[in-house]
């Protein structure tokens, strides 16, 4: 055992990330009639679910091929096919999301050949459309996983045929279903057709059931993912994700979609560049309603600007998330003094300088491929006034003694992580007023007078 | 309305009482595609180690395994914080060529130089076991080098169910009991075995037997420190809770040092009453034991029958669902609903062996549905068709329930409610009946089938 003495290696304490079938499982659900299935061993599908449900509260049936140990040693193709066949008889689907895992990439399954050999073998009889993509956990994270799907998802079946066709194809990435309620809202207000993948809005956050649904309604549809070759354009939402290979950038290669990367709109800056562009694409102008939320959002940022000006604030998550909240804080005058992730697309600070002001100058501590131990650590040094991220800072809020604005995902120690809205001039606001008011809710509660006024 | 249909390979792991003759498999790889409502092996060995709080927990293999188990269970320290943390030796595409052992290493020596643990566990995963890494000699070395136990857990996803996950976390801890030493142990002394500490329940245990007059030598693994697995080996009598967890560990015990084990419940009063008595009559010499176990039960069933009473009024009629990990929690969840005037319509486990269905099935009432390694459809399914009012699961299968306008009760290791004990029989009732009673089902949509 001589060559173990590289003691370099550093363990992960408290990820600030997570898996990628996890965000691939989360696209196939907001596709319509889809089930997700895992290929690997039962553990990783049941502790996915298990994390999706605690933060949707909605039912999450995530198969798994299920490896046995022989299946480890011979090959994963027959366990697939069972739970594809076991899939179909029990759900009825009309699409099948197929996720690899560390496992079954570790022992070089080849699953697009097992599905199509699949497929011909079963030509002729009405099966499910099944896609599959690959996501090694071992060289990504969730988000990989998240734009892994979507991407493959598009690859498979997005053509060009309609030469009418007049609508806007929108990859949203991975935001909350009130996100993505809110985005429908404004392509309809603006009399623009869109499709938008994925849409968990209603299969992740819907009402109870009269009866019984094995799948529940909504997401995607297959003839709108085929349909999006057609589009006369993209927009995705991610600075970071600007830098791959995405699904926009497929369809633009394939059939000359043109693509518009934008950075996820939240505060302001980012929202007016997306209502830029479905004007621009459109031709149409900004609707009255959004003109007037605007206004209000700049006029509470007026009454409030006092309460948050040079308020610190540690902010984390994944990447695009990070890009796009440090663009708010910094427009609001809070600092991001801390922006720190567990990704590791090597953009990240580049992409913080485009939207945060005087970046260089304001000494702000940018952090790619941590934890939260690493990110407790550096925010020790730094006296934020708050971190804003997901539940899982919670710990790291509570040893810093501030309080911790929940954003993002997961949020699994409080109502409404799926109600929680980030983007748009209407999620600006709500942001802002949840921040202003947690700062000055900590200073009240400092005060020896306890103001009751403002 | 869709219909459920039950997949033909399913079909004999599920058993209605009364239609049919007993013959029901169990203890089966579930299927692949039927959406189990199983974990994997490691699942097992985390679960069972987890109350451990002075002891290091390293998970070998990609972040998954760690980031989805980083801090979910319920188990209560008193000290130490230490199991409360997540560290994953997070295993990149290099890692899984060139092998892991190296990172193990190093993760493992930086760790223990920086948290001083008592012990270490090391969760071999899928992975680990998939490419090979020798996890025993790694561990081996540093455990001379850094002079703790540093205790390799089998625990591969793949290599079975959950079960083989409890005797992996056995087969480890057991290679700490003996090590440490008996001297001053009373031989009236006990260890508590198979009891997790979730929301304290250890201690309202222990509380109980040290008021009866025993030594509580270790809980094993509930507010678990090292010191004390140590030397648990000088108790005269190991009481296992729950058959699935931890019996092999009191097997392993009883071979070794001669303890004997007895088995029991704290779940409900009448369990909890029976496992004091069964204790105490193992110490028949000492009659004042028994006595004092006798003021325990009838002083704490005093205590709560009032309140208890006015629950069974308002539950009196209403059915229940049981779905839970292990069988054994089955028998008191149907014991305990009954003492507050529930039906159980359905009843499952996601590890039963033949001799708990079987009693499983003697236990239950006609009509009653007991599946084994059930779905999110089958439960639905049942769940509709015997008309619930109530489930009791864990958070998976709190949805199934909750789309269907039904009350539920978490039962798992999740769970921050104590439920053992006296005073827990009080607050499971009185969670169960600010579930089933609560206004908000009224605007359920499909109340039509209750
Ligand atoms: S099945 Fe394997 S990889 Fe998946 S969670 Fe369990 S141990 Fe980890
Ligand atoms: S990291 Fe890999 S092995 Fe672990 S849960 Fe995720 S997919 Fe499964």
């Amino acid at each position: 055992m001589k060559a173990l003495e590289n003691v370099e290696y550093k363990a992960t304490s408290n990820a600030c990330k997570l898996c990628s079938p996890l965000g691939a499982s989360l696209v196939f659900r907001g596709i319509e009639k889809s089930v997700p299935l895992l290929h690997g061993s039962q553990g990783c599908s049941t502790y996915i679910r298990r994390y999706l449900i605690s933060h949707f509260n909605e039912p999450v049936d995530i198969a798994s091929s299920n490896f046995t140990e022989e299946t480890a040693v011979f090959g994963g193709s027959a366990n697939l096919i069972l739970a594809v066949q076991n899939i179909i008889k029990q759900y009825d689907p009309k699409f099948i999301g197929v996720a690899t895992t560390c496992l079954s990439e570790t022992i070089g399954d080849d699953v697009p050949m097992i599905l199509s050999d699949y497929h011909k073998k079963n030509s002729g009889t009405k099966s499910p459309l099944i896609v599959s993509v690959s996501t090694p956990s071992y060289s990504g994270t969730h988000i990989d996983g998240f734009h892994g799907a979507v991407k493959a998802a598009v690859n498979s079946i997005s053509a060009k045929e309609d030469l009418e066709a007049k609508h806007i194809n929108l990859f949203p990435g991975m935001l909350s279903p009130a996100d993505y309620r809110h985005i429908k809202e404004i392509f309809k207000d603006f009399g623009a057709d869109h499709v938008m993948l994925p849409d968990y809005s209603q299969t992740l956050d819907g009402p109870l059931w009269s009866e019984y649904q094995k799948i529940p309604e909504g997401g995607t549809s297959i003839k709108q993912i085929i349909s999006m070759g057609s589009a006369v354009a993209s927009i995705e939402f991610g600075r970071i994700l600007a830098e791959d290979e995405s699904a926009g950038k497929l369809l633009q290669n394939r059939f000359k979609v043109p693509c518009h990367s934008l950075g996820l709109p939240i505060g302001v800056n980012e929202t007016d560049v997306f209502f830029d562009a479905i004007s621009k694409i459109t031709g149409k102008p900004v609707p009255e309603k959004y003109i007037g939320e605007r206004g209000r959002l700049i006029d509470s940022y007026v009454d409030g600007h006092k309460y948050v000006f040079e308020a610190r604030a540690v902010v984390y998550g994944e990447e695009d998330l990070v890009v796009g909240l440090a663009s708010f804080l910094s427009e609001i005058g809070v600092i991001p003094v801390l922006c720190a992730t567990g990704g590791k697309s090597g953009h990240l600070k580049n992409k913080l300088c485009q939207v945060v002001e005087d970046f260089e100058s304001r000494g702000i501590v940018t952090l790619e491929g941590v934890d939260f131990v690493d990110i407790g650590d550096a925010a020790k040094k730094l006296s934020p006034d708050f971190l804003i991220g997901n539940s899982k800072g919670y710990k790291t809020a509570r040893e810093l003694n501030r309080p911790l604005i929940r954003v993002g995902f997961p949020i699994h120690d409080r109502m409404g992580g799926a109600r929680i809205l980030h983007i748009g001039y209407k999620g600006a606001q709500q942001l802002f007023d949840t921040i202003s008011n947690t700062i000055i809710a900590s200073r009240q509660d400092a005060s020896p007078v306890g103001y009751t006024y403002m | 309305m869709a219909t459920i249909a039950i997949l033909k390979e399913r079909e004999k792991q599920i058993y209605h009482k009364g239609e049919q003759a007993f013959d029901m498999t169990c203890e089966k790889k579930s299927l692949a595609g039927s959406v189990s409502q199983r974990a994997c092996v490691f699942c097992g060995s985390r679960v069972v180690l987890y109350p451990i709080a002075d002891a290091l927990h390293l998970i070998h293999g990609p972040i998954g395994c760690a980031s989805y188990t980083w801090d979910i269970r319920g188990a209560l320290s008193s000290g130490p914080q230490l199991h409360r943390m997540s560290f994953s030796t997070d295993l990149k595409e290099k890692d899984i060529i060139f092998g892991g052992e190296k990172k193990l290493y190093g993760s493992l020596v930086r760790l223990i130089d920086k948290y001083s643990p008592n012990a270490a566990f090391v969760y071999a995963t899928c992975i680990v076991g998939l490419i090979g890494d020798d996890v025993d000699s790694v561990c081996k070395r540093v455990s001379d080098e850094k002079g703790i136990p540093v205790l390799p857990v089998h625990s591969e996803g793949f290599k079975g169910t959950k079960k083989d996950g409890y005797k992996a976390a056995c087969e480890a801890m057991a290679e700490i009991v003996g090590t440490g030493s008996t001297e001053g142990i009373s031989p009236l002394s006990i260890n508590i075995i198979g009891e997790f500490n979730i929301a304290g329940e250890a201690w309202t245990i222990q509380d109980y037997y040290e008021r009866m007059g025993l030594e509580v030598v270790s809980v094993f693994t509930g507010d678990g420190r090292v010191e004390r697995i140590k030397r648990s080996h000088g108790a005269s009598l190991n009481v296992v809770q729950c058959s699935g967890s931890m019996t092999y560990l009191a097997e392993i015990m009883n071979k070794r040092y001669g303890i004997p084990y007895i088995r029991v419940s704290y779940f409900g009063i009448e369990d909890m009453s029976k496992a004091l008595y069964d204790v105490a009559e193992h110490f028949e010499d000492h009659p004042s034991i028994m006595e004092k176990a006798q003021n325990i039960v009838r002083e704490e069933i005093e205590n709560i029958q009032p309140e208890l009473k006015r629950y069974k009024k308002a539950l009196s009629g209403k059915k229940a669902a049981v779905y839970v990990g292990g069988a054994f929690k089955v028998f008191s969840m149907i014991k305990a609903l009954r003492s507050v005037g529930m039906d159980v319509v359905l009843a499952g486990s996601q590890t039963g062996n033949r001799d708990d269905y079987k009693l499983l099935r003697e236990m239950c009432d006609d009509g009653t549905v007991i599946v084994d390694d059930a779905n999110p459809l089958e439960l639905s399914k049942y769940c509709i068709e015997k008309g619930a009012d109530l489930f009791i699961g864990g958070v998976k299968e709190r949805p199934i329930a909750y789309k269907l306008g039904i009350g539920f009760c978490d039962h798992n290791h999740e769970r921050k409610l104590s439920l053992a004990g006296y005073s827990g029989m009080l607050n499971f009732a009185r969670e169960v009946y600010s579930s089933v009673k609560s206004p908000v089902w009224k605007f359920a949509p499909g109340k039509k089938f209750s």
